[in-house]
């Protein structure tokens, strides 16, 4: 329906980047990556997708800038503040049973969900013994994501998360005020690897108690959603649990069966 | 531009409706309860409402509209396939996109004239599925989003409606669709209310 040769010319753009930066895009929402690709088309002005890819092509440059596109990091400390409550309230009594850690958030973006996590697992007692994967298909988030420096305009909506998420002091606490940023408290990140890994192409590397991996799914289609399913279900121990986004559940993919839910509300999920 | 009714039926166009979709902000839930009034299970077609809320506001527009249509309603869900006689409210927070599949997905990009969900989103999505078997439905609003969305379903070959500004609560949302391009039908909500009813 839609003009037949832009279909075609964003079909061979996904390829192109898949054959030549092994960044496989192919099994992602047709819908959104179209709205992605034209407004980078815009923002890096090339007249047509074929000269998008052109350019990817010959300037690895001009790829990294076109990834920053595809990959919108959308993202904000203690964000959902009841899925948090959750963690804490819930998920935590039980990963208490445990002597040693791992957690996993997958799709990490520039990180404020990690240091939203690490600094629930401080205030519970947890992090000195939990090691946190964070893990995320864009070097730029992630290089963000290990500097822990956040706009401290956002911060008022954050301290305010942070509260409803059952924060038990101040968001203050973590961090260091420096002209127009909030700089994160550096031992929150001591026990966090941030790594490069994809869910469309790469494999398990650890078994986990917790993955929490949000509003990353949605991007995906089915095929592409049960890959990443089975990932996190190899991945997680006996009982281990599993946090989606608020419009992401693992009930109508193939591993359903497999979990069950642990707080329909905030979309927890539990192995079997 | 069609003022009147006369001419205008969705029931016998070529290709057939496979979907309407419908913008709306502010006076939208009184505009919406009108446009629904009496549609229920003989209904052919999905119905995908885009309607502005506030992202921090838990809303219950499915549990409101559940008591007042018998249609079937819910928030749409991502990787849905879209259902005859059902109304789809897009979920606050995120962009609501149907695929070429006829199923639906999510997105948490960046708002689109300060809202997510976007009109414009929806609409545009629509335009690349459906084609021309889409109607478009632009209602009473505040802000400007929907127009562009609503151009691009004209474009595509799809239905264009728009509510008439005079009768539109707020008319901004309305009126800048028509300074963007002619729909088909500039109609009052009771006669865009009439078409669809026809299609039962």
């Amino acid at each position: 329906m839609a003009d037949r040769n832009l279909e075609i010319e964003l079909k061979l753009l996904i390829e192109a980047i898949y054959l030549k930066y092994s960044y496989d895009f192919r099994e992602y929402s047709p819908a959104s990556m179209k709205r992605r690709v034209l407004l980078a088309l815009q923002q890096m002005r090339c007249d047509n997708v074929s000269a998008l890819q052109r350019r990817i092509l010959y300037d690895a440059a001009a790829f990294m800038e076109l990834l920053q596109y595809l990959t919108i990091p959308v993202s904000e400390m203690f964000r959902d503040p009841g899925y948090f409550l959750a963690l804490r309230q819930q998920v935590v009594p039980l990963l208490r049973t445990y002597p040693s850690l791992k957690v996993w958030i997958a799709g990490c973006s520039t990180g404020e969900e990690v240091y939203s996590l690490a600094i629930l697992l401080r205030e519970e007692g947890l992090l000195e013994r939990t090691i946190i994967y964070a893990t995320d298909i864009n070097p730029r988030s992630l290089e963000r994501a290990r500097q822990g420096i956040f706009a401290i305009e956002h911060l008022r909506q954050y301290s305010e998360n942070y509260r409803r998420a059952g924060g038990k002091g101040s968001l203050a606490d973590y961090y260091t005020a420096a002209y127009d940023s909030a700089i994160m408290d550096k031992s929150l990140k001591d026990n966090v690897t941030f790594a490069d890994h994809s869910l469309a192409t790469d494999s398990v590397f650890s078994e986990t108690q917790l993955i929490s991996c949000r509003n990353v799914l949605i991007y995906f289609n089915k095929p592409l959603q049960d890959r990443a399913f089975g990932l996190f279900h190899e991945s997680l121990c006996h009982r281990g649990f599993l946090g989606l986004g608020s419009k992401e559940t693992v009930e109508f993919s193939g591993y359903a069966s497999l979990y069950e839910p642990f707080d329909k509300q905030e979309r927890i999920f539990r192995k079997l | 531009m069609n003022r009147e009714l006369a001419g205008a039926s969705l029931a016998g166009r070529q290709p057939p409706l496979e979907a309407v979709v419908i913008g709306t902000s502010a006076g939208g839930l009184g505009a919406l309860s009108l446009l629904v009034d009496g549609l229920g299970a003989a209904f052919p077609l999905p119905l995908l409402v885009v309607q502005h809320v506030p992202a921090d506001m838990p809303t219950q527009l499915a549990e409101i509209f559940g008591r007042k249509t018998a249609l079937r309603v819910k928030e749409a869900d991502d990787k849905e396939a879209l259902q005859p006689a059902t109304l789809y409210f897009a979920a606050p927070g995120y962009h609501l996109l149907l695929e070429g599949d006829r199923s639906l997905s999510l997105s948490q990009d960046e708002a689109v004239h300060f809202s997510r969900p976007s009109i414009d989103v929806l609409f545009e999505s629509a335009a690349d599925a459906l084609g021309p078997a889409v109607a478009g439905i632009l209602l009473t609003g505040a802000n400007e989003d929907g127009a562009a969305g609503l151009e691009a379903i004209h474009r595509a070959g799809g239905l264009t409606i728009v509510q008439d500004p005079a009768e539109a609560e707020v008319d901004t949302m309305p009126r800048a669709a028509l300074q963007r391009f002619a729909p088909d039908h500039i109609l009052p909500l009771r006669n865009i209310h009439r078409l669809l009813r026809e299609l039962e």
